[in-house]
């Protein structure tokens, strides 16, 4: 769409500019329409579509073991979960037992996703507020976590690792000792991360008091994930819902009352510890036995309607199946965490400047094809 | 509130609802029209308070659709899923409940640009994701392709 020259005045001083779609500080092809007076953000709105790809009509053509792989496209920094969410569904459908060793290594799998993620989100977040050494020290870990995605799943990134029933290979035999070493390496290096960034005064000034979203807002906003608990939400699925084995691990549900941009830098960073806590009583204890439960060669839900969710890195995942008792879904509908933050920024933004907004999408960490799907 | 509560207080905001229990939640359906006022019922209601919309979607059944709320109570934890079933196909057209729930301003600008249902009183309805002279609605049941290939 173009915007006619009646677009950008709108009144004496106030203008309107368009953040994206190619804006370095979007992390993909989102645009946000601002109106502006001075500086100062009036109004805006998010414009999508730029990578919409169809996920939900391309899946009621697939079959239930297929339909999984499309999700890792989504929020690919989360493909693991993603992948994982569409097999738990079909599997509480059919009722399938899955065996503890394929639980406990999507667990791992599932948990060093997580941190990888967040690392991206820490590289990316200094590198939108002016730094650029926080992105090499951030890389340097995820290098050493996306070689274990590589040695087992066979990709670094768009991986796919989890199918209805269990998983779809054993891991390699020094999967454990690679785990270990990463974990080793990343808790030696989590100071240096402290050093450069959380204690930097002017990335805290650009942060603090920035962004704020209340806690009601967050619920009418339909905000998960490190956002909501930001904001003083408890809204963990892995503690509301446990899924997959996770009723039986001990980690704590990160949660601050701080609601600005701020309290969600660190939400994010003491999430990444929880998640190396997790990993860490589990990477010893996974049990020998069968990887994948035996189900039919070719899937076939009984009719009706299933809801699956899971804790992704940026918040809650739905997956809505409708089936008509065929091979292929007659419905899916992903409802994705991203979506719904994305619907909070034009309420959180406005009345900042616009570096401000900057900040504000840096903490609320969009992934934009899991938001156009 | 477990189940058999849920539905008591429902069918006293609402009698002539229909219940299905096949699935993992409650599910209440109730015809299009009488959407909004029972929504504000089940929002402000103290023992109900159904504060978090979590997903909004919509079915295509062929001969009508159905729009699906999926209700959560932060404050009670339970769970509720609302369908209202759309008739008319041709000219398919509800209530927003935007004014109730914010997040649905993006969720219903979704399911109108690929279901084609038009939320009335919605503050600012467009084609989310498609091109403005997009031709058809991608996620109907009946919706051509000219550019697909059939294996």
């Amino acid at each position: 769409m173009i915007l006619g020259e009646e677009d950008y005045i709108t009144e004496e001083g106030e203008f309107v500019v368009n953040m994206g779609p190619q804006h370095p500080s979007t992390h993909g092809v989102l645009r946000l329409k601002v109106w502006l007076d001075g500086e100062t953000i009036k109004k805006v709105e998010p414009h999508l579509g730029y990578i919409h790809r169809s996920i939900e009509k391309m899946s009621e053509s697939l079959s239930y073991r297929q339909y999984g792989y499309l999700t890792s496209r989504m929020d690919y920094l989360s493909a693991h979960i993603n992948n994982l969410a569409c097999a738990l569904v079909v599997e509480k459908a059919l009722q399938v037992e899955v065996p503890a060793r394929a639980q406990a290594i999507r667990i791992v799998i599932g948990e060093l996703t997580r941190i990888g993620s967040h690392l991206l989100w820490f590289a990316s977040a200094g590198l939108d507020l002016g730094g650029v050494t926080p992105f090499f020290y951030a890389f340097r870990e995820r290098e050493a976590i996306n070689s274990i995605m590589d040695e087992n799943c066979g990709a670094r990134l768009t991986q796919n690792f989890m199918v209805p029933g269990g998983i779809v290979y054993d891991v390699r035999p020094d999967f454990q000792s690679r785990v270990k070493e990463v974990l080793k390496q990343f808790k030696d290096n989590f100071h240096e991360y402290n050093e450069i960034l959380t204690g930097n005064v002017i990335f805290q000034n650009r942060l603090k008091d920035v962004g704020i979203l209340t806690k009601e807002d967050a619920i009418a906003f339909g905000c998960t994930g490190p956002t909501a608990r930001a904001s003083g939400l408890s809204c963990d699925i892995r503690k509301m819902y446990p899924y997959d084995g996770y009723e039986k691990l001990q980690f704590d549900e990160v949660i601050s009352t701080g609601c600005d941009s701020w309290a969600r830098y660190e939400v994010r960073m003491a999430e990444m510890l929880q998640s190396v806590r997790i990993i860490e009583q589990l990477i010893d204890n996974i049990p020998e036995g069968d990887i994948v439960a035996k189900t039919k060669n070719v899937i076939k839900l009984p009719k009706g309607e299933f809801y699956q969710r899971v804790e992704t890195a940026r918040g809650e995942l739905g997956v809505y199946i409708v089936s008509d008792g065929g091979a292929s879904p007659y419905r899916c509908k992903y409802r994705s965490p991203n979506f719904a933050n994305l619907s909070a920024i034009p309420h959180i933004a406005r009345g900042y400047k616009i570096g401000d907004l900057i900040a504000i999408m840096a903490t609320i960490d969009l992934i934009i094809p899991d938001i156009d799907r | 509130m477990t189940k058999e509560e849920l539905k008591d207080s429902f069918t006293q905001i609402f009698p002539a609802v229909t219940f299905d229990e096949s699935g993992e939640f409650l599910t209440a359906i109730i015809p299009s029209e009488e959407l909004l006022p029972v929504m504000k019922v089940l929002r402000t209601k103290p023992e109900l308070y159904f504060d978090y919309l979590f997903c909004e979607t919509c079915v295509d059944w062929k001969d009508h659709l159905m729009m699906v709320y999926f209700l959560n109570s932060r404050t009670h934890n339970h769970t509720l899923v609302v369908k209202a079933k759309i008739t008319d196909t041709i000219n398919p057209q509800i209530e927003s409940v935007f004014q109730i729930w914010p997040t649905a301003e993006l969720n219903e600008d979704e399911i109108f640009d690929l279901f084609g249902v038009k939320f009335l009183n919605h503050p600012n309805l467009r084609r989310l994701f498609l091109e403005e002279d997009w031709v058809g609605f991608p996620l109907r049941k009946n919706y051509v392709d000219e550019h697909m290939i059939e294996l």
